[in-house]
This record gives structure tokens, sequence and C-alpha cells, in this order.
């Protein structure tokens, strides 16, 4: 089996009267769009606009961002199980728009969506300030649980997403990278003198409003399984939640993961990379201890020497994460942690909240309590209002020239649990 | 180059007075440099001079800290140095307990310090919030190592420099965790950490695990019927409105909200203010997360004594350890002092 990514490489995006790409633009027919989002019936309305790289632009709340794909030999869209019928992802052709996405905000589902500068300090700390943004503002009815609002503020971003994709099906693309996925075992033939890696893959599933679905199952009721690294690129993996902007994994993130991205990389050169394991972070300590058993099980089945661990969010997450880690190790099997701390605004307190002998290898992505002042920008796409109440803002944190201060947990992706930045803290 | 003035503290025996015999030397100064003072001069910048040295015994600081400590400042806001270097005090203790001090003293008049202990000196996890201290060995044997490292950070303090981390300066953690870019994303740098402890080579962990407290559970209650029993959570149910203005995440307070008279927390009268949850089902029963309905009817039984008249509730959500230390500790003396027998936790 093989999955072959072809990316199409875009750098810019307008509003046309047929979505298209011509040349290196993204035109995107506003009106059509519009209409398909709001067949749903919990969204009143949709707003879409264009945030460029560089403009003096802030959106928020933001909910998600998704990269727009598309499998040009099969119908539909991606997201399989989830806003398309079922197809086993990671397999085939899949094309990619790159430098574009869609981000979703509006009205505030939680406290937990987060900001992007599109210039500015707080756009070196996100990595969506560099791509072309078609930005939806969606305004759901009345009478609407924040459930509900999280599922169509949700499926509205996929939808969206794949209308995008649908303009890449003809597209050739700029290039291609295959990937070869073999059994377990003929990994371990293909390389037997490199160190064989796997990647333990945690996904928020504490539940009210932290969810994310594999192939639209909910993982709080799943058993951790194996993946094939390629299944996120067909967006297996979908983001359902409102946790602090600087750690939740995007469904963005999900479809460019760069643990699997770099392990597939490097495989065959310094390392075999030999698989996945998703599990979850339920909240009780029966689920906990179920899923970090099983994990290791899996981690073990899969007789690899060492593995990357990725937690999503913090605090209760920290103990599965410990829990994965003791358990694994315990077994004689290397282990690396990628996490983020809270280490407070002034950077004295204990960053995580769990710890074991056993973890001695940690890549931090920086301390989300680290307070940032974010100049005024020209236009805010979404709604200001809520930036006091949102994780990582605070009471008078607005400035009379319509400057922010908020710590960079409210930036979306500031502090990513899946190593895709290169923001770390360090001891002083 | 606008000249910067350095002073050094030293004890009596590197401040070439004498051994043990003087360590009951009180402070006192000269306007010059002194033993290590010389080969620091030579190692500063250039635009940076040793105006002078403070001398003390050991003996005396340490037996007279706060007569020792008032003379000292006095002697600082003489010279008002723009860097003081004290030691290095290796792993003498009294004298890096004094080099701690006289950093202490620099820091609350706004001044930069360094020292060089060695981290097993007691002066380290006394003062080390308070100055650099450049780590070396155990013995002065150590110098030639500890003085270039300790001038290089001074000479940068004096020239408002920007301080590298603790490992880039050689100095020990002050247990402050700044943000950095880098030149690698994460994911690369977890591969190349799993790579180099896979073959069994030195690798660095961005974040070492802190060592965790582990809270002895107290006694039980023999006799529940006669115990009064309080109620605090994490969980952030305050009064409707949220008078205390407790943040959704990282709260910086917590509150005290009278539940005198009240047989359960309601949706008309209380919600949460917690940012990390759906609070639908918290808003719609506040008891849920801070079950007053249950304790009162255990009180109505007779099966607990009294349920105390006030609950306390913050967020935990993004609360730093250190603040949530600090609120527990407040929280807990009141309730001791109160009378309180026992506490129920509620997070969420």
């Amino acid at each position: 089996m093989q999955l072959t990514v072809g990316n199409i490489f875009i750098n810019d995006l307008q509003f046309g009267p047929v979505t298209e790409v011509k040349g290196k633009t993204l035109y995107v027919n506003k009106e059509e769009l519009t209409e398909l989002l709001l067949q749903d019936e919990h969204l009143l309305s949709v707003n879409i606009d264009i945030a460029h790289p560089g403009d003096s632009i802030r959106i928020m709340p933001v909910k998600d961002v998704i990269e727009p794909r598309v499998k040009p030999e099969l119908d539909g869209g991606i997201f399989p199980g989830m806003v398309s019928k079922m197809f086993p992802a990671g397999v085939g052709l899949t094309h990619v728009l790159k430098g574009v996405s869609v981000v979703t905000t509006g009205k505030i589902v939680g406290y937990q969506e987060g900001i992007i500068d599109m210039q500015g300090p707080g756009a070196e700390l996100t990595p969506f300030s560099k791509l072309h943004n078609l930005v939806i503002v969606a305004n759901p009815v009345s009478g609407i649980t924040p459930h509900q609002h999280e599922a169509a503020l949700r499926k509205m971003g996929l939808k969206a997403a794949n209308y995008l994709g649908q303009a890449a099906r003809g597209v050739a693309p700029d290039e291609s990278v295959t990937y070869e996925l073999l059994p377990v075992h003929e990994y371990h033939k293909q390389y037997p003198d490199l160190p064989k890696v796997a990647y333990v893959y945690m996904l928020q599933s504490q539940g009210l409003l932290h969810d994310t679905y594999y192939y639209g199952v909910d993982v709080k009721n799943m058993v951790p399984t194996l993946m094939h690294p390629t299944e996120v690129m067909d967006g297996a993996i979908v983001s359902g939640n409102c946790v602090s902007a600087c750690d939740k994994n995007t469904t963005y993130h999900h479809l460019n993961n760069p643990v699997i991205h770099d392990l597939l990389q490097r495989h065959g050169k310094d390392l075999c990379f030999v698989g996945c394991v998703i599990t979850n972070e339920n909240v009780t300590l029966l689920d906990k201890q179920r899923s970090s058993d099983l994990t290791a099980k899996l981690v073990e089945y899969l007789g690899v020497d060492g593995v990357i661990i990725s937690e999503e969010g913090f605090g209760n997450p920290d103990t599965d994460l410990i829990m994965n880690c003791t358990k694994i190790e315990q077994k004689g099997i290397k282990t690396v942690l990628i996490t983020d701390e809270f280490a407070g605004q002034d950077g004295t307190s204990q960053s995580l909240a769990d710890g074991s002998p056993s973890a001695t290898a940690i890549v931090s992505g920086g301390n989300a309590n680290a307070l940032i002042t974010l100049p005024p920008m020209e236009r805010v796409i979404g709604n200001i209002d809520p930036v006091e109440v949102i994780a990582g803002g605070f009471k008078g944190n607005r400035g009379a020239d319509g400057s922010i201060t908020v710590e960079l947990q409210a930036i979306i992706g500031a502090t990513n649990e899946l190593g895709f930045n290169k923001l770390t803290a360090r001891e002083y | 180059m606008e000249t910067k003035r350095i002073v050094l503290y030293l004890n009596q025996f590197f401040g070439q007075i004498g051994g043990e015999d003087k360590a009951d030397t009180p402070p006192h100064s000269v306007e010059k440099a002194v033993g290590p003072g010389m080969g620091l001069s030579a190692l500063l910048p250039k635009n940076c001079t040793i105006v002078g040295t403070i001398i003390c015994g050991d003996g005396y600081f340490n037996e007279n800290l706060e007569e020792a400590s008032a003379a000292v400042r006095q002697m600082l806001e003489e010279f008002a140095p723009d860097v003081v270097i004290a030691g290095p005090a290796f792993n003498a203790g009294r004298y890096g307990m004094a080099c701690g001090m006289v950093g202490k003293i620099a820091h609350e008049m706004g001044i930069p310090a360094v020292s060089g202990m060695y981290p097993e000196n007691p002066g380290v996890e006394t003062y080390r919030q308070y100055l650099y201290i450049i780590e070396t060995g155990n013995s002065a044997a150590s110098m030639r190592t500890a003085l270039p490292a300790m001038a290089k950070l001074a000479g940068k303090l004096a020239n408002n420099e920007p301080v590298g981390s603790a490992a880039e300066e050689g100095y020990l953690s002050r247990g402050i965790r700044r943000n950095v870019f880098v030149e690698k994303r994460g994911s690369e740098r977890a591969i190349e950490m799993l790579l180099k402890k896979l073959k069994g080579e030195p690798f660095e962990t961005e974040y070492p695990i802190p060592h965790f407290d582990r809270v002895e559970p107290a006694e039980a209650i023999t006799d529940l019927s006669k115990a009064v029993i309080a109620l605090v959570t994490s969980g952030g149910i305050v009064p409707k409105g949220n008078p205390d203005r407790i943040e959704a995440s990282s709260a910086s307070r917590y509150g005290k909200y009278s539940i005198e008279g009240i047989d359960s927390l309601t949706s008309d009268s209380f919600e949460t203010a917690h940012g990390g949850y759906d609070p639908v089902y918290a808003n719609d029963v506040p008891d849920r997360v801070v079950p007053v309905d249950a304790l009162r009817h255990l009180e109505k039984q007779g099966r607990i004594g009294k349920l105390f008249p006030y609950f306390y509730s913050t967020v935990g959500n993004g609360t730093s350890v250190a603040n949530a230390k600090k609120y527990a500790a407040e929280i807990a003396q009141e309730l001791v002092n109160e009378g309180v027998h026992a506490v129920i936790l509620t997070s969420t």
C-alpha cells in the first residue's frame, strides 16, 4: 500500500465567480460556499472574509483551522466517517492546497478559543499567520447548547475545507511525495540495523467540549489502537475541542502532524518508523489506567526500541502522559515526551502537574503562562469582546489603543505539543 | 563606553586577613581589588573597574546577620556599584550563605549580583533567586574556571547585555522558565533526543522533572457525627456574576462564599467561573461541583456534625502550582483556626 501526497502551492486567495485554482491563486465563490454552509439548521448566518500574511488583522475567537485537501480518485471530500462517507484514509492519492486554510470563528463556544494575529509579535507565535486564511464567522441560532454549537462549527469548518479541496481535484501538483506502507514485520526486515521507532499520539478526550474524533468516532469511547502514519493526511483525526488555544491540536495540526512527517522523512536514514499508536486522555482513573496499559502493550507488540509520545492539553492530561511514559519505560522501551509548560507568568512555578523519574527526556513547547502584549490591529475578524474571559486573558487586559495583553495560552498553536514550532523554554 | 563600577565581597580568607582565627572580623571595605579581585580585574570587560572590596569574617556574618547585612548595605550605598561580585565561595557553607545574603541585599537595592558556588553549597538553595551563581567545583582548585565565567556574566550585567540561559552562561538555575526560539522545531528535537537516548549517548532534556510533593493523608476521623466538614473546590463555583472576578484560567485569586441557611446550590444564585470545561451541567446544578445538598442531607441525618458555613472556590484551569499552594496554605490556616476537622476537595 502507498499514499502519494501531491502539494499544490497557493500564494494568493481571492473571491471570484467560480471556486477554482488559477495560476497560484485560489478563487472562492463566496455565495455558493455561504449557501452550502447555511444548510446547517444550527447556523443563523455566516460571513466569509480573507486574511493574508502581514495584514493588520486579528482573528478571534478561533475555533479550528483546516487545510483543504481532496482525494482525486474518490468522490466527495476527506474526513471519512465525519463529514464524508467512510473510506480507508492514508492510501491512494491526496491533493493538498498548501498555503491556505479555513479558519472558523464567530460567537465564542467555550472560553478556550484563541487568537491569530496576521502581523506583529503575535504572528510569530502562531503558524497560521503565514497562511492565506479563509475566515468564516458563524453565528448560531439562539437557544443552542454549547456542545451543539461546537458540533455545528466543527462540521462547518470541515465542509468548507472540503468545498475548497474540490478545486484541487484536477490540478497538477507542484511536488509529490510517496509513502510506502508495510506490514509490521516487513518494516523490521526492511532496515534490520536501524533503531525501530513508534509514535504514541495522545488525543484530547476529556469531554465537555474537549473531544477528538477518529473516523467520526469520539475517541473517549475508543481503546488505544494502531494507525498507519499516513491516515492523518486524509483527515482520519479531527479536532472537536475548545481546549486552551496554545496547545490544542487543530485539524490543520493533525493533517500535518510534524512528528509523523519528520519520522517518515528519516525512515530508512537513521531510524525505522514502524507505526503509530493513538490513545486518549480520559478523565477517570480507570480510563487512564486502561488506556496507558493498552498503549504500552501495543508499543511492545510493535517490537520497537523507542517511542515519541505527544500530549494534547495540560494539567489533567499530564497524568496520562506520565502514565504512558512510565509503563512504556518499564518494558525497557525508551521514551521522549513532547509537552508544554504552565510555569506561571513569572516562570517560577512547577511546569507540569505530574512527573516521574522515568521522564528523563522531554521536549518543551514553551511556557504558556508567559505574557505578551499584542499591538492594535486595524481590523478584527470575529469578535474581540471575549478577550478578557478566554483562557489566557484576564480582566483589564485591553489597552485604550486596542492593544491586548494575554498569556501565550490564548494564541492558537503557540506552545503546540506535536512539536510544530521552534519555541521552547529554558532554565534561567 | 561608559565606565562601570564593580564591588567585590570576600571573606576573611580570600580577603587576605587570615584563617579561621579571623572569622569573627566585622565587615570593612577597601577601595581596591583584593585576592580573586586581581584575577577578575584582568577578565572583566575594559569598561568595568573593581572600585572596592567588602571583607567580612564568615563567622561574624552568619552569627550577626542583621548587623552584618546593615553594614554591607551601607557600604554598597556608598560605593554605588553597577554590579556586585560575591565570592566565589565553592563549597564553603558559611561563605556561601554570606555571598547569597550579599546578593539578596544587592537585589533589594536593584543591583545585579554574581557569585560562584558548588551546587551543594547551602547558599545556592537559599539565595539562588536573588543572584546569578556560577557553578564551580567544590574547592578553590576550580578558581581558574570560575573566574572567567563570573567575569563574563558580571560584564554582561554591567553593560545591560542580555543574559543567556543557565546552561549557556554556566550559572545554577534560578528556577525561572523563560521562552526562547530555537533553530529546530520540536518534532525534530524530539527525534534527535530519542536517537541519542537509544544509542546511549548523552542528551539534555528541555525540562528536568522536579521532585514532586507527596502529601501523607491525615489520620482518619473516628467519629464523623461530631466533625465539622468544609467544602473547597477548584471547580470555579461562585455566586452568580462572579463577584470576585476569578479568572476562567490562571486564577489569580480564590473566593470564600457563605452557605449559611442554604440547602442546595441552585442555578438561581450560583454558577461556575471555570473555563476548562463545558459549563452547562455545572451551571444547571452547581451542587454537582460543590455538593452542598448531599452534605446538608448528611448533616440532617446526624451522620456528620456540621457543614462549615462557607465554601472556598478557585479555578484550577491553568493555575500555576505556586499560586495553588499559596491559596491552599491560606485556606487551610483559616479552616484550622475555625475548628474544621475535615475538608472535601472537589475538582473538575
